[in-house]
């Protein structure tokens, strides 16, 4: 039942907010808000202390710490199924930690309808919090495609119009087409195996667990399979379905940015791991060359467009379709090490990428640009918030001692063993990373200061208060821990991950499947 | 033959939806007052529910008192079965639906108002006939009874010329699908020799190939019903008329008028053994796929909204004869689902459509998209509804739409139609774009005048309170469809 509030909570705080701003003015939704998002995010963390995740994973059945079933339309077999294991608990806590972020980063940026804007942000969060317990897979579409909904808001209405760009609408719109249209054809995936599975077994039902035994021939599997591969590919974001995500993050206020790059590109790599291996391990064991080259393709594509951004936005956007090609590959590769590597990068991005928009989005409030090229010099005139870049921008292009870099490590090591060729080339994406990353800072905070035509070209500009302070500070100490001590992450997730790898293993009997345990 | 008590009572939905009629009419004749008027109809029409309600769920309930009649015969035109009273249902609930929204929008209109639910109560009559019928002759009469009243309604505002073009253009290509529907019915009795559905299944059953002029009877018939489904290629009637009616009168046609015919055409379909016949399922198919494509390419190039509506309403009876096509164990299911979760959408968007247009100005309705921009900040609450209700449409999981959705897309999956279910998905993004389209102008520019603005105690009216309701109902089905599935379960279609 825990589970189940945990969903709740933002759902009913959200509604709250909304009501409050109606009744009662605008001072009330932020409270009503974080104080919900600050419940969710002690509870997760409760149950991330409360329990032990390593149990290892005997024989075919996952292991669930909490389970939670109750009937909701048995005509179809539809159940309220949630569990959680080491994986969904971690990207829980990731999801609650940047929801109360996105709440304070906020804070000031918005001033128009605020219930309205957290009833959006909440009902997303609870959303994606639901899509990472879920264990019915008609309720898991459920929730994937409810979730897009108040995203397609946030962008719409708090969004921003850059000039040249083609305007929030559009680019929230072709958010909604692209996530959408994607999740139908995962729906048609999701009926074809329910109904291949009623073909041998004569049971119509959506539950994970039943659906993991379902026996299909080959090709079916391959279709089925490549019917979810669509809808992750598609939210990772993949190269080439990635267009939709510099659109979206360069006209989405700050909060948006930290869901989408911190949360949401998550649910489709959480997606793969729960469902796409498990459920078709011998077709993804033969589509995984083509799904590294893809990730490869996305890190060295991204990563090459990023020198052509002027937007601060944009370049953080396409630097992270570059970073979730590790994710990608470490996730095809299978291997126990490179699947604990994807789960470090997941959450080691998602607090970089995060605390980036939030720096790109205290950088427009005070300047009111995103264009590079009218920046320069900015390290003269604040004393925190450059130093703070550098960090996370240090953290983002892999520098050893912060997260990602142990995630990307991980992950080719990982991936060292099922194809050398692949991980040379995925190495070079750390090298641009370091190029354009620090091309960035160069451009942003070095060199000479930008006049902006009202002659205000060289006074202090006003510095991070201690909200933001405080809130950065917390993002850096879980940031040095996650690249100095990650070893209690690693524990949460390895009974999960090692199983993952052992349904894969033995879905490739050729395969040399690396034993070597990182966590023991 | 001798009527018995169990044949009036199988009867009565339609015995009192007919004294509802003849209770308008006396009630003008004796004192033409708009509020009691209508009184006198919506209590028959209440009686009539009631009646459906006590058929349909007495058995059940309490079997001692109630006991079970149905499925029955009532002379060789017309049979009372689960299946007709859930149809009777729909066709009832909307009717009233529409009165409600007619009362506060007539409030407005200079000349008589009192004779609109005359038209309405004989047309809802037709359209009951319709479901209940299982012979050639009580569906043509239901379906004249049922469009010739629509003539009437749609150019009520007969000084409008958008309404009086709307009618006299819907007169004239209703006559002439009739008179293809008439031809093709000739056609197949020179055959078979026989009007009733059963005989025309009997007939089909035999082994041998089908003769063309029966083919050419059975195609005929289609044109004629693709007509009033307004499925592409027979849908160049819609917008206009959709846009030329008042916007109860539209929301009249668009649920209770389309489920009666599509219904009568699943039973066709079902008693008259159309689903053995390849031919026919590979029209039908080519039918679905052109209405999902065309009718939602279309409703982008809309800036009018009850247009709009119009060409998604072509889709979406094009998403519905996929459950069709898709004729296994699920069809009759996931049609009765589809229907559910259409009519309850399209009553909502297009109570919201009336609300905002009522009183009636004598000119015509708020549906340009610009009436609706930044309608949020002033209305919070029924731009909530209505964006809830376009989400509906859009299939969106949450509310019923994606019940709807869901259920066709897997008879679709389960009878293994791929190109059709990829016609679903690809019209379904489009769908997307025009529907977010109109919902996002709604937040938009919040501080403009606009011609139209919804009364503020909306939410007092029947009106509100109805589309109110219809949007509880949406989220309920959105959330919970196990007891809406049971009912459906209950009303099935036997084969011959």
């Amino acid at each position: 039942m825990i589970l189940v509030w945990l969903i709740l909570i933002p759902f009913i705080a959200g509604l709250l907010s909304w009501q409050a701003e109606l009744r009662f003015g605008t001072k009330y939704p932020r409270w009503i808000a974080l104080i919900g998002m600050l419940i969710a995010l002690g509870i997760s963390i409760w149950l991330w202390l409360a329990f032990d995740y390593t149990i290892a994973t005997a024989g075919e059945k996952p292991d669930w710490v909490i389970e939670y079933k109750a009937p909701w339309i048995p005509r179809f077999g539809i159940s309220f199924h949630f569990a959680l294991d080491g994986l969904s608990i971690l990207l829980v806590l990731l999801t609650n930690l940047l929801g109360v972020m996105a709440i304070i980063c906020s804070w000031k940026e918005i001033d128009r309808n605020v219930g309205f804007f957290h009833l959006n942000l909440l009902w997303n969060l609870g959303g994606v919090v639901g899509v990472f317990l879920t264990l019915d897979l008609f309720l898991f579409f459920f929730l994937w495609e409810m979730m897009l909904v108040p995203m397609y808001f946030l962008i719409a209405l708090w969004g921003h119009d850059t000039p040249g760009g083609k305007g929030k609408v559009y680019a929230a719109t072709k958010f909604f087409l692209f996530t959408q249209a994607s999740g139908l054809v995962m729906l048609l995936a999701i009926l074809g195996l329910v109904f291949v599975n009623y073909q041998t077994s004569g049971v119509i039902t959506f539950n994970y667990e039943d659906l993991l035994k379902a026996e299909m021939s080959a090709n079916v599997e391959y279709i089925l399979m490549l019917g979810f591969f669509i809808a992750f590919a598609v939210k990772t974001p993949a190269v080439p379905l990635h267009t939709w995500l510099p659109d979206a993050h360069s006209q989405a206020p700050t909060a948006g940015s930290v869901d989408l790059a911190g949360i949401l590109l998550k649910t489709a790599a959480y997606g793969m791991l729960r469902f796409g291996i498990p459920l078709f391990p011998n077709a993804s064991a033969e589509f995984a060359p083509i799904a590294m080259w893809l990730g490869v393709a996305g890190i060295v594509y991204a990563g090459v467009m990023v020198f052509a951004q002027t937007d601060i936005k944009r370049l953080v956007a396409y630097s992270s379709v570059s970073h979730m090609g590790f994710v990608l590959v470490g996730i095809y590769a299978g291997t126990e090490i490179a699947l604990q590597g994807v789960i470090i990068q997941m959450l080691a991005h998602g607090i970089s990428a995060g605390a980036l928009f939030i720096l790109c989005g205290e950088i427009y409030e005070r300047l009111h640009t995103r264009d590079l090229r009218k920046m320069g010099g900015l390290w003269s005139r604040f004393p925190y918030l450059p130093p703070i870049t550098l960090f996370f921008v240090a953290a983002s292009l892999g520098l050893p001692g912060l997260g990602n870099f142990i995630g990307e490590f991980l992950v080719l090591i990982g991936t060292w063993s099922v194809d050398p060729i692949l991980t040379v080339v995925a190495s070079t994406g750390l090298i641009l990373a370091a190029v354009y990353s620090l091309m960035m800072i160069q451009r942003a905070f070095h060199g000479p200061t930008q006049d902006d035509g009202h002659g205000h070209g060289e006074e202090k500009l006003e510095d991070l208060n201690r909200r933001e302070l405080g809130m950065l500070g917390a993002l850096m100490v879980i940031m040095l821990w996650l690249g100095l001590y990650p070893q209690p992450f690693l524990d949460t997730s390895a009974a999960a991950m090692q199983h993952v790898a052992a349904v894969y293993a033995a879905a490739q009997p050729e395969a040399v499947a690396a034993v070597v345990g990182v966590t023991r | 033959m001798i009527l018995t008590w169990q044949h009036w009572a199988a009867l009565s939905p339609i015995l009192f939806t007919s004294a509802a009629i003849v209770a308008v009419l006396l009630a003008i004749a004796i004192k033409r007052d708009h509020f009691w008027n209508v009184t006198a109809g919506i209590a028959f029409g209440n009686l009539a529910w009631i009646a459906v309600a006590v058929l349909f769920f007495g058995p059940l309930v309490a079997p001692e008192t109630i006991p079970a009649i149905l499925p029955l015969k009532v002379t060789p035109l017309l049979v009372i079965d689960n299946y007709a009273l859930f149809y009777f249902g729909i066709i009832i609930v909307c009717t009233l639906a529409c009165a409600t929204l007619l009362q506060g929008y007539l409030e407005g209109y200079s000349g008589n108002k009192e004779e609109m639910y005359l038209l309405l109560a004989l047309s809802a009559l037709g359209a009951m006939v319709l479901v209940a019928s299982c012979h050639f002759a009580s569906f043509f009469i239901g379906l004249e009874l049922m469009s010739i009243p629509l003539y009437a309604m749609i150019a009520y505002p007969h000084r409008s010329r958008r309404s009086l073009e709307g009618g006299l253009k819907y007169l004239v290509l209703s006559a002439a699908a009739s008179s293809f529907i008439l031809f093709g019915i000739a056609l197949i009795y020179s055959l078979v020799g026989s009007l009733s559905f059963a005989a025309v299944g009997t007939y089909m059953a035999q082994p041998g190939p089908v003769p063309g002029i029966v083919t050419l009877g059975g195609a005929l018939f289609l044109v004629g019903i693709g007509f009033k489904l307004s499925l592409v290629p027979f849908h160049l009637w819609t917008p206009d008329v959709y846009e030329g009616a008042p916007a109860p009168v539209t929301s009249f046609l668009a649920t209770a008028s389309k489920t009666a015919v599509f219904a009568v055409l699943l039973r066709y379909y079902v008693e008259a053994r159309g689903h053995e016949d390849g031919d026919l399922i590979q029209v039908l198919t080519v039918l679905a796929i052109l209405s999902m494509l065309v009718g939602n390419v279309l409703a982008l190039l809309q800036n009018n909204v009850k247009r709009m509506l119009a060409y998604s309403s072509v889709a979406h009876f094009g998403y519905c004869l996929v459950a069709l096509i898709a004729s296994g164990p699920l069809a009759v299911e996931a049609v009765g689902a589809y229907l559910i979760t259409y009519v309850v959408t399209t009553l909502g968007v297009l109570g919201v459509v009336t609300l905002i247009s009522s009183p009636y100005n004598n000119d015509g309705d708020a549906d340009e998209l610009e009436d609706y921009r930044g309608l949020f900040w002033r209305r919070p609450y029924i731009s909530s509804i209505l964006t809830a209700l376009l989400l509906s449409l859009a299939g969106i999981p949450v509310t019923a739409g994606f019940v709807g959705k869901f259920y066709v897309i897997a008879a679709g999956v389960d009878s293994q139609e791929w190109w059709l279910l990829g016609a679903v998905v690809l019209g379904s993004a489009i769908g997307l774009f025009y529907y977010l389209r109109l919902m996002i102008v709604m937040f938009m520019d919040r501080d403009r005048q606009q011609r139209f603005e919804a009364p503020l105690n909306w939410g007092l009216q029947t009106g509100g309170a109805m589309v109110v309701a219809v949007t509880l109902a949406s989220f309920v089905l959105g959330l919970y469809p196990q007891p809406f599935i049971e009912i459906i379960q209950l009303a099935p279609l036997v084969g011959p």
